[in-house]
């Protein structure tokens, strides 16, 4: 089943090296990481090592070997962010919810990302959980929006 | 008559709601149609640039401009402005006197502003071509058809325009170089990779204005004899990866791109790349790596990518905000454009002024302001009028700008004879609660994290700098630090393999030079005297100035400020963390810091 899926998202793509970080982006689009399966098969399909794919993987920070959780919040550190309290919200997030950056809750709900700018400066402090953007966060308003992300789980 | 309704939809308003609210437009707008004097349309935009106040909606002719708009308030602009032709008071800005201003130009972030690379971002919904064309898109390509490859470099040549991504380099030279190149295969590429943490000039253009950023790059392309291009975009920014990929489309199916362009028989054709999330892909020749499918990691230069590049053939990189104004120069000519800005620095620049700072948002401005006049009078001062402390130009590359340089005039060539740099564009406030120490970490600490790993001094001498960087601000900061950080520092600007390592060490080697007292209150003092850094601050309660309206205690996320309603708080130092979120709560200045609990 994973293995139709993949040959698909691969198949978008002509048979070249260039494309494999697009294919790769896509897998983890679908699946929230990238299956072994996926860099064999690509590998197969762009016609080169699956150690050349896997350095990919591991140095661009939009990729990720690792199934991630069902939400993901990102956290701004970007400058703007970073000097309105961001490091306040990364502590914040790990008393609500026990994990730190890139780690992912024992239920699988949650991974918490810092990722270094959004590009909505103005909003600083900027939290996006899943594809919701909230500007100027606050320690204060943090429980409510994670409740009700916890409470849609439930 | 006619009026249209302007809703911004960028992202910054997107994220506050601006998309319920066009909906709303729209709906009732249709709904209301008994008022036939008036016809209205909705027109979704790209960003206005003053993502603080939005969500922005303008209505058109009467130039009336409403911010911080709800869903609730979009009837009372129908009735009262799309019908009555009057505004709604209340929605308006209030300028530094409290007074309501109505049109765009009167408020005061906007008044000083002149827009070049940013002129439609506002005025047309970025995914209809008709827009851009009415606002005289394509002018600058067709021009640029019936001209000659060296007469078009020449014409940029007179435009004095130089690479708005941060190093300066002048534009045409670029060109020349690929110009010069006999390969039957040459590449041009937009460099959309805006990775400088608190710059979104490029997103903002590349989501609001799409076609003018595939107009520059196509006259790139007939420039130095390129058929085929690419775009990088970061994968993050998801709205501007959209819009470029729907414009390209379009673009073509208008004949403005594709097999024959404009019916002259030229080929011209884009795809769009989306970048995986690595800083250092924004230097060009690690950007070439990434569009080739492989890791993006930098090579040794040269050979230049004008010369080898993409796949080998001469490629030419051009950043955003540099390829949107050359429509313009094509249009209008090199000398207009040249005719703006300071001797080595034409046209106007784009800044993302954020921070500590009143205004924040989306600047253009001539080349040559001053900061003073960008930091206190288009962003209003310091937010709570406090001190200003320093500016952040440049990203990761630039440095720390204190107070006594304000009155330089900002472009290329004065702030990097400072030891900073203009950089992209990124401009990031700071007050004298922001810790420089902390602030030359936070830099280290994103660049030893993006740096490929290459090169020896870029990724040991960043390791090596964290590490006494973390020390100091943690506490454990030792006689001889500032020395070796300034040692190490001076060693990758000599040795490093790429732009990113050699400016590495900016951000230190600035803040050393303008603060070098607070690095020395944490090294020598045990304390931190913007009170930031945790293990060097504690907090306590003025009593005489606590006013008891218990907002600190409201704030405080671990419960460690107790007090009675109209009584002086107090803060339990066992529970406290240092988060300084009573400090920000306070509006009376009750909230004092001192040095590490017991120094």
């Amino acid at each position: 089943m994973a293995d139709k899926i993949l040959k698909e998202i691969i198949d978008r793509y002509p048979r070249e090296r260039r494309y494999a970080l697009a294919v790769m982006q896509d897998m983890q689009r679908h699946y929230s990481y990238i299956p072994r399966e996926g860099l064999e098969l690509l590998a197969g399909h762009v016609g080169c090592k699956v150690a050349e794919l896997y350095s990919m993987a591991t140095f661009y920070k939009a990729l990720s070997l690792k199934p991630r959780g069902k939400h993901i919040i990102k956290l701004c550190n970007g400058t703007a962010c970073h000097i309105r309290g961001s490091v306040n919200l990364i502590n914040g997030i790990n008393r609500e919810l026990g994990i730190a950056p890139g780690e992912t809750t024992e239920d699988g709900e949650f991974t918490l990302e810092l990722v270094n700018c959004l590009g909505s400066c103005a909003l600083a402090p900027v939290m996006v959980v899943d594809e919701t953007y909230y500007g100027k966060m606050t320690l204060e308003k943090l429980p409510s929006i994670l409740g009700e992300y916890r409470k849609e789980a439930k | 008559m006619t009026r249209t309704v302007l809703v911004c939809c960028g992202t910054g308003c997107l994220a506050n709601g601006s998309k319920a609210i066009a909906d709303k437009f729209e709906a009732l707008i249709a709904e209301k149609k008994a008022d036939a004097r008036t016809e209205c349309f909705v027109k979704r935009t790209g960003c206005n640039g003053f993502c603080e106040n939005g969500p922005l909606v303008k209505i058109m002719p009467d130039d009336i401009i409403y911010y911080k708009v709800k869903l609730s308030d979009v009837e009372e602009i129908i009735d009262t402005t799309l019908i009555g032709g009057k505004p709604v008071e209340r929605l308006l800005y209030k300028d530094d006197k409290g007074r309501p201003v109505t049109k765009q130009e009167e408020n005061p972030f906007y008044a000083p502003q002149l827009k070049t690379a940013l002129r439609n971002i506002g005025f047309i919904d970025p995914l209809k071509v008709e827009d851009y064309l009415a606002a005289g898109g394509y002018e600058g390509l067709k021009k640029a058809l019936t001209m000659t490859q060296d007469e078009i470099i020449e014409e940029v040549k007179q435009s004095g325009l130089r690479g708005r991504g941060g190093a300066g380099f002048p534009t045409w030279r670029k060109w020349q170089t690929a110009r010069e190149q006999n390969a039957e295969v040459k590449y041009v590429g937009c460099n959309g990779d805006e990775g400088d943490p608190g710059a979104f000039m490029d997103r903002s253009v590349l989501e609001g204005d799409p076609h003018t950023v595939l107009e520059g790059l196509a006259i790139a392309a007939l420039a130095v004899g390129a058929e085929e291009g690419f775009l990088y975009i970061r994968d993050e920014y998801a709205l501007a990866v959209k819009n470029v990929t729907a414009a390209i489309k379009d673009a073509e199916a208008h004949g403005f791109l594709g097999d024959n362009v404009m019916g002259s028989g030229r080929k011209i054709k884009f795809s769009v790349v989306r970048g995986g999330g690595a800083f250092v892909c924004g230097e060009e020749t690690a950007l070439i790596a990434s569009v080739e499918g492989k890791v993006g990691e930098p090579k040794p230069r040269p050979p230049f990518p004008a010369i080898k590049g993409a796949f080998g053939a001469p490629t030419t990189i051009n950043n955003v905000e540099t390829l949107a104004n050359l429509p313009v120069i094509l249009r209008d000519g090199g000398k207009k454009f040249a005719s703006v800005g300071t001797e080595g620095s034409k046209g106007t620049k784009v800044f993302a002024l954020v921070g500590k700072v009143k205004r924040t948002g989306l600047v253009e401005i001539p080349m040559g302001v001053t900061l003073r006049h960008l930091i206190y009078d288009i962003g209003g001062g310091i937010q709570g009028d406090r001190p200003f402390k320093a500016v952040q130009t440049g990203g990761p590359s630039g440095g720390c700008i204190p107070e006594n340089m304000l009155d330089l005039p900002v472009d290329f060539d004065t702030l990097k004879a400072k030891g900073a740099m203009m950089g992209s564009g990124g401009m990031i406030v700071m007050d004298d609660r922001s810790c420089m120490v902390e602030v030359a970490r936070y830099y280290i600490e994103f660049l030893a994290e993006e740096s490929c790993g290459k090169c020896t001094p870029c990724r040991e001498g960043l390791r090596q700098m964290l590490g006494i960087l973390t020390d100091i601000c943690e506490g454990r900061g030792k006689k001889g630090d500032i020395e070796l950080l300034e040692s190490i520092g001076e060693m990758m600007q000599d040795a490093c393999l790429c732009a990113l390592g050699k400016t590495a060490a900016n951000p230190v080697l600035t803040t050393i030079k303008y603060f070098r007292d607070e690095y020395e209150a944490h090294i020598s003092g045990h304390r931190c005297p913007a009170g930031v850094c945790t293990a060097l601050t504690s907090f306590k309660v003025e009593a005489d100035k606590c006013k008891g309206c218990t907002m600190c205690a409201k704030a405080c996320p671990v419960g460690a400020v107790s007090g009675e309603v109209k009584k002086p708080h107090k803060i339990d130092p066992a529970k406290c963390i240092a988060c300084g979120s009573c400090r920000e709560a306070c509006r009376f200045g009750a909230i004092a810091t001192e040095g590490r609990k017991g120094k």
